[in-house]
């Protein structure tokens, strides 16, 4: 019981993760459905733009852990979102309107590029980082077996329900969310009814590679170690999350995101952690045999 | 289009892209004995600042000189449509003779952009015909690479005894592959074969009693030309042997590119067939529009079935091809990135045509052998090319289409634009 308690709260936090980046690429997918392949690798630009933070804060003498986190989180949020600003920018935006494979090649191009500028601007070696906070609360001590909820844990399920709170106030109750909700609608009609889609769908950018970018942090926080491939294969499992939670669903994409993460760490944990991917993947494929629009998607009506 | 000054939107862009560039290149992060220490590199990020401020400048006096294309078939496709009648059979004739011509690594170089080719042509039935979006084509590659070498590794049988054997194989994946995935359209589609080509690779790399797992398979055997093997001796039973040759490690080479050649004009020859009788037809009615298919009495779950195996059958020759070609396969020549490049190559080359693949493959596998010297920096230029391709030429290098069924003979071509990329 002790173990398996162990195993949800481990699972929690990684799906926290996996939600934070599946909410960028549903988002996306919403308001201009394409797949945006890079996604995942502004998440791993994100991590670095928080490890350099983070250890040029250390090198600066900022060694209060709570005033270096909240400087790290701004920084690599407000840089991230501009690398998703730009490459909606440059990869993207001439392409809108073009087939729907065009675009997805063009991003699976800025996914290589990202993963490659990465490697040679930073190196190959895979980055460590020192924990930052070590310890956490010990919930049980039953069976000798303690379950331990670290500070850490606790500062990523805070962080992400912040964020995951701020999100839905920015969609939910601005003008911003106004428009995008729009556009997700129906992009023609929202560009007739006097909305700046070019802007609106950069901003979409934006906040999801600022969501991404603290996934990114999380992540960093949590390993301790990054290198440049992380970002494909979080994001292969984010976007596995945002399909089976129901792409285009905020909150799907949350509940995919914490489904992945638990179905990963109970796999793991009990049958094989070779195996866990396929385990991942096996159960989106069944889910969506059922669901063909994931568990809380809309079924599109085709018109005739 | 904005409408700022090029001056202003250059400086612009600088500033952008000093934002982009002053943390990542700018602070590199290296290891040392206390931790991460940061190097500044300065000039680097004043180069690259520098140069997106000259490039942006440059593309906007350039816009500003000549106004945008707006037709559907650019200079470049007519150009190749004017080159139209001579440049398949100049092609095709340069593929058959470059072997006597050319060097030990161009002949090399060949034979990839030719297996690159064959699985163009291969995914192009699947995504280019059919309308179905796969991003797991590497999965059935990596099946025929696979089963080839098993065969081969348990039975002792040669290399043109397994290839059916690894292409009924790779098409019963196929099959295997598209009964779940029936009902899902566009990016569900998309996801769910991205996702089985990694548990095929995951698979591959665990299941060790079997794969060999990270090692992979070595010792594949060699293809033979009517029993005669390629070895470095002239006994009897070797080619160099019996034609009375000088054993020369080049004529196992220019073998091998004979039989990816040959693989791969079968593959076209197929798909061209098959688009002219009722399956290739209804493939593309599928793609053009599903209800109408349904309402037409079309059984869809076969068609899309057949789409998956045939594609996948291909996809296993091409498989087998690598592994009797390497001698050694491992997991690590399965992954995503070979199902992207496909892909790429497919799109790229204007999805449906068969002259575009060859063109792509040329560009896409080429191109990058060409920058072997710049190493790292390799896949670096390799994917903006992929984005600058992309944006320039979004409908692909061929751009025109000849249609597959026409009511009057000598119909013109169509451009691309007018064809339906399919739902599914």
């Amino acid at each position: 019981m002790a173990y398996a308690l162990q195993q949800l709260i481990n699972g929690i936090t990684l799906g926290m993760i996996y939600g934070l980046i599946a909410v960028g690429y549903t988002m996306v997918y919403g308001i201009i459905g394409m797949i945006n392949f890079a996604h995942g690798d502004v998440f791993m630009i994100g991590a670095f733009l928080s490890l350099i933070a983070l250890s040029g804060l250390a090198s600066l003498g900022i060694t209060a852990v709570p005033l270096a986190l909240a400087i790290t989180l701004v920084f690599a949020a407000a840089l991230a979102a501009l690398y998703g600003w730009t490459i909606e920018r440059v990869a993207y935006r001439p392409l809108r309107g073009s087939f729907r494979l065009a675009p997805l090649i063009s991003a699976i191009g800025m996914s290589i590029t990202l993963q490659n500028f990465a490697q040679v601007s930073q190196g190959a070696r895979v980055k460590p980082l020192a924990p930052l906070l070590p310890g956490g609360l010990v919930l049980s001590h039953g069976e000798g077996f303690a379950v331990q909820l670290s500070w850490m844990q606790i500062a990523i399920a805070l962080t992400t329900v912040l964020c995951l709170g701020v999100f839905t106030w920015l969609v939910t109750r601005t003008p911003l969310g106004r428009a995008m909700r729009a556009c997700e609608q129906d992009l023609k009609m929202a560009s007739l009814l006097g909305i700046d889609i070019n802007q609106t769908i950069g901003l979409t950018f934006v906040i999801g590679a600022a969501l991404a970018a603290v996934a990114g942090l999380m992540f960093l926080l949590y390993y301790g170690a990054i290198d440049f491939y992380i970002g494909f294969v979080a994001g292969v499992k984010a976007f596995t999350a945002a399909v089976l939670g129901g792409i285009g669903s905020l909150p799907g994409a949350v509940l995919g995101g914490l489904l992945i993460g638990l179905i990963e760490t109970f796999w793991s944990a009990y049958f094989s952690v070779q195996y866990k991917d396929v385990a991942a993947f096996s159960i989106l494929a069944i889910t969506l045999v059922f669901l063909p629009t994931g568990l809380l998607g809309r079924t599109d009506v085709e018109k005739v | 289009m904005s409408q700022r000054a090029p001056l202003l939107d250059a400086f612009l862009s600088a500033l952008v892209a000093l934002g982009l560039f002053a943390p990542m290149v700018g602070l590199q992060t290296t290891v040392g004995v206390h931790g991460i220490v940061l190097v500044p590199r300065p000039f680097a990020v004043a180069a690259l600042v520098g140069a997106v401020f000259v490039l942006r400048l440059l593309v906007r006096l350039w816009q500003a000189r000549r106004p945008p294309e707006h037709a559907g078939v650019g200079r470049i496709g007519r150009a190749f449509a004017g080159l139209g009648p001579y440049l398949v059979p100049a092609l095709l004739a340069a593929a058959l003779l470059m072997p006597w011509f050319a060097n030990r690594a161009t002949i090399d170089l060949g034979v990839l952009v030719l297996t690159y080719v064959m699985l163009g042509w291969g995914l192009n039935i699947v995504v280019g015909l059919a309308g179905l979006l796969d991003l797991g084509y590497v999965a059935f590659y990596a099946v025929g690479a696979y089963s080839y070498a098993l065969i081969a590794e348990n039975t002792g049988l040669g290399f043109w005894s397994c290839l059916p054997a690894a292409g009924a194989l790779a098409a019963l994946w196929g099959i295997t592959l598209g009964f779940p995935v029936l009902r899902l359209r566009g990016d569900y589609l998309a996801i769910v074969t991205l996702a089985f080509g990694e548990i095929i690779r995951v698979v591959l790399l665990n299941w060790v009693s079997l794969t060999g797992g990270p090692n992979g398979i070595s010792g594949i055997p060699r293809p033979t030309l009517f029993g005669l093997r390629f070895t470095m001796s002239d006994e009897p039973g070797t080619f160099a042997g019996f034609f009375h040759l000088a054993p020369s490690p080049m004529q196992r080479q220019i073998f091998l590119y004979y039989i990816i050649l040959v693989l791969a004009l079968l593959t076209n020859w197929v798909t061209l067939r098959l688009r002219r009788q009722p399956l290739g037809r209804v493939w593309e009615a599928l793609r053009e529009d599903e209800i109408a298919c349904r309402s037409l009495g079309i059984n869809i779950t076969t068609t899309k079935l057949t789409a998956f195996a045939v594609g996948a059958c291909f996809g296993g020759f091409a498989g087998a091809f690598f592994a009797t070609r390497q001698g050694f396969i491992s997991p690590e020549s399965f992954t995503f990135m070979e199902s992207a490049t496909v892909l790429a190559i497919v799109v790229l080359g204007g999805m449906g045509s068969q002259l575009g693949v060859v063109l792509a493959a040329l560009v896409m596998i080429g191109g990058p052998e060409m920058f072997r010297p710049l190493a790292d920096y390799r896949m670096l230029i390799f994917g903006l090319a992929l984005v600058v391709m992309m944006v320039l030429r979004p409908r692909g290098l061929v751009t025109e289409r000849r249609p597959s069924v026409t009511l009057r003979r000598n119909a013109g071509a169509i451009p691309a634009a007018m064809i339906a990329e399919g739902r599914g």
